[in-house]
């Protein structure tokens, strides 16, 4: 073994062990193991039944951690409090809308095997030129990365050159998110106007109606998530890592030791601008639909919420936090509907005044005090 | 006198250091020791000196914080720069790490780098560090982390990813662990060091980039008296190796390390000289003692 891998793991202030990550893979694995097992090996009426309902649930809810995941190394390594992480998530879930559109052929209520529906209802004889290609699963799968990642770039670039941070940076997130939404809201766009892109039939050949690829769907999210965590892991443990901690805590101070302040937080901000496009490309098939309302500001405050409650700077934190409010919100709009909003402000107040570190945090201090006194 | 002072103008800009002998530029003439080329990375200090501000003003609001402000810096020198609130020293340190812009005058860093025109972390890696007033560290790093960040190393993106610490480095980490006295703090996050120790790590991360220039503000507010000594003893024992420029309020510390002084007021230079020279010099008392 060479010298320079010896210097002790203990140096290190942010610790090389990961004790709450190795207890999220464990779980995230034993899931991954029972979940198909209690769906597809046990009866309807058995009580230990899985129904594909809640497949497709935590499913949803496995694409959603990702996309806080995506956030928390922006915001909580970074600093970056991006008010419109929405948007790279929704452009992600479009350009695998358009790829699942395609595949519904002539079987559209207008058996036009040329056009989407939503087009031939518009009168439209052709398909617009930003169609193309969504017809083959690789090319749709190149997009679902280079689009978001390349509004990231550009936008990142614009806003980092011009030192914009704070409060002004997330203004201008959310301002990005809203005008996309605006945009997609508008017939003319191409992309199903306010209905969106619906009616998917099948995934690569796969009937999207089947338990077996919804199986087959949750999977694939749960493997992505594991592995984007454990890639993002070893993010912020480089030194690149604790570069970008470095800008968070004393941006000056790293400008003047000669770091390229905005080449950091643009290269931080293009990933996990793609990681949200791969959760949002995910998470289509596995909804069915795709509107312009998963550009609406609120989602993207929601995400924020969601990395906030579980402990902003430890990854598995945000995954944490993106699970327990998003039951909290499968259960509010079951029972109680109309509280939905109120209980999210409540809890995001809560959070910020009592929580600071979230419920990570929380635990961590539990922990804390337990060890002062034992 | 107007046309005198622009026709000076005009001739300072035609002979300009960057400017002046550009036609025997090594590519075009190959010719060595005629001309002062541009060597990228490389500061040319073969006139001895360092650091050239010249005509230099800059003004916000109306409030001119640097008037005129002329100031030359030699190489392996020690120098200390007082001056009232308000003289501007500050705003100079703002000017020669590209923070702010000067609105006339010119910068140069060696005979070559125009300080102007290059960006902050340009100039940092051109060797020019800077302690700032209030200490600067990371505090969520630990005291070793805050060294291997300031540590000469490949500051771009990419290789950030796959960067690890070779014996070499951890030998100079050590190394300056040692000179700021901090070796038991080492696994020690900065935020729960004291004033004075983030004082000396700061100085312990300049210390890791290695700059040919150092600009020190205030290093020893927050400290104790035994602590400045020891201040004092690093500073002059940097002086030689590198230039070092010290801002400070604290007479008694420019006292035990200075040997050149040079006092600002209202945004240029008033006097400069030994500090015998500059507390016996009719306008520093003025100025100082408000008379």
């Amino acid at each position: 073994m060479s010298k320079k891998h010896t210097m002790p793991q203990s140096l290190l202030a942010l610790p090389r062990e990961d004790r709450g990550g190795r207890i999220f893979l464990g779980i995230l694995l034993a899931v991954m193991v029972l979940v198909p097992i209690l769906n597809l090996g046990t009866d309807a009426d058995n009580p230990i039944h899985v129904s594909t309902y809640t497949v497709t649930l935590l499913g949803k809810y496995l694409c959603y951690a990702l996309l806080a995941l995506s956030l928390d190394l922006v915001w909580g390594y970074c600093g970056i409090l991006s008010l419109g992480h929405g948007a790279f998530f929704a452009l992600g879930g479009y350009a695998m809308g358009m790829y699942l559109m395609r595949q519904i052929g002539e079987r559209g209520v207008y058996g036009n095997a040329e056009l989407p529906d939503f087009m031939v209802f518009l009168n439209w004889q052709e398909l617009p030129w930003y169609w193309l290609g969504f017809d083959y699963f690789w090319f749709t799968a190149l997009m679902i990365m280079v689009v978001p990642g390349l509004l990231a770039l550009v936008f990142g670039w614009f806003a980092f050159r011009s030192r914009v941070t704070g409060v002004y940076l997330s203004i201008i997130t959310q301002a990005l998110t809203f005008a996309l939404m605006l945009a997609f809201f508008r017939n003319e766009m191409g992309f199903g106007g306010n209905n969106g892109l619906t009616d998917f039939k099948d995934l690569m050949g796969f009937n999207l109606q089947l338990d077996g690829t919804r199986i087959a769907l949750f999977l694939i999210s749960a493997a992505l998530l594991a592995s984007a965590y454990a890639f993002s892991r070893y993010l912020v443990t480089s030194k690149f890592g604790r570069i970008i901690i470095a800008v968070r805590d004393a941006e000056d101070r790293a400008r003047f030791i000669g770091y390229k302040v905005e080449n950091y937080k643009l290269w931080l901000f293009t990933f996990a601008a793609v990681l949200a496009g791969i959760a949002g490309a995910l998470y289509v098939p596995q909804v069915g639909i795709i509107n312009p309302g998963e550009f609406s500001p609120l989602n993207s405050i929601e995400m924020v919420v969601w990395v906030a409650v579980g402990g902003r700077a430890t990854l598995y934190g945000a995954i944490g936090g993106a699970f327990v409010v998003n039951y909290a919100k499968t259960w509010f709009t079951a029972v109680l509907p109309e509280v939905w909003l109120f209980a999210l402000g409540a809890l995001f107040v809560i959070v910020t005044v009592l929580l600071p570190n979230g419920l990570v945090g929380l635990i961590q201090q539990r922990r804390n005090r337990k060890e002062a006194t034992a | 006198m107007k046309p005198l002072d622009h026709a000076l103008q005009n001739l300072r800009q035609t002979m300009r250091r960057d400017r002046v002998f550009d036609f025997v530029a090594e590519h075009r003439f190959p010719f060595q020791g005629l001309g002062h080329t541009v060597v990228p990375g490389v500061v040319d200090i073969s006139h001895g000196t360092i650091l050239y501000l010249e005509n230099i003003s800059v003004s916000f609001d109306g409030f001119k914080a640097l008037n005129d402000l002329t100031l030359y810096i030699d190489a392996g020198e020690l120098r200390c720069i007082i001056g009232p609130n308000g003289a501007g020293k500050t705003t100079m340190m703002d000017v020669i790490t590209g923070k702010t812009r000067p609105d006339t005058g010119s910068a140069f860093f060696g005979q070559t780098m125009d300080l102007s025109r290059m960006s902050e972390t340009d100039i940092a890696t051109a060797g020019i560090g800077r302690k700032f007033q209030k200490p600067t560290v990371f505090p969520f790093h630990s005291v070793f982390e805050n060294l291997e960040l300031a540590m000469q190393a490949d500051r771009r993106v990419w290789p950030s990813l796959a960067a690890h610490i070779t014996a070499a480095q951890r030998l100079k980490i050590d190394e300056v662990l040692e000179t700021i006295g901090l070796q038991m703090h080492v696994r020690e996050r900065a935020a729960l060091l004291s004033h004075g120790q983030k004082q000396w790590l700061e100085i312990g991360m300049l210390l890791m980039q290695d700059p040919r220039l150092l600009l020190v503000d205030e290093p020893v507010a927050g400290m104790t008296h035994q602590e400045m000594d020891q201040t004092a003893q690093l500073l002059t024992d940097l002086a030689g190796k590198h230039s070092v420029v010290v801002v400070e309020h604290d007479m008694d510390f420019v006292r035990s390390i200075a040997r050149k002084v040079t006092v600002l007021h209202e945004g240029s230079v008033l006097a400069e000289g030994t500090m015998d020279e500059v507390q016996n010099n009719q306008q520093v008392i003025e100025v100082y003692l408000g008379e």
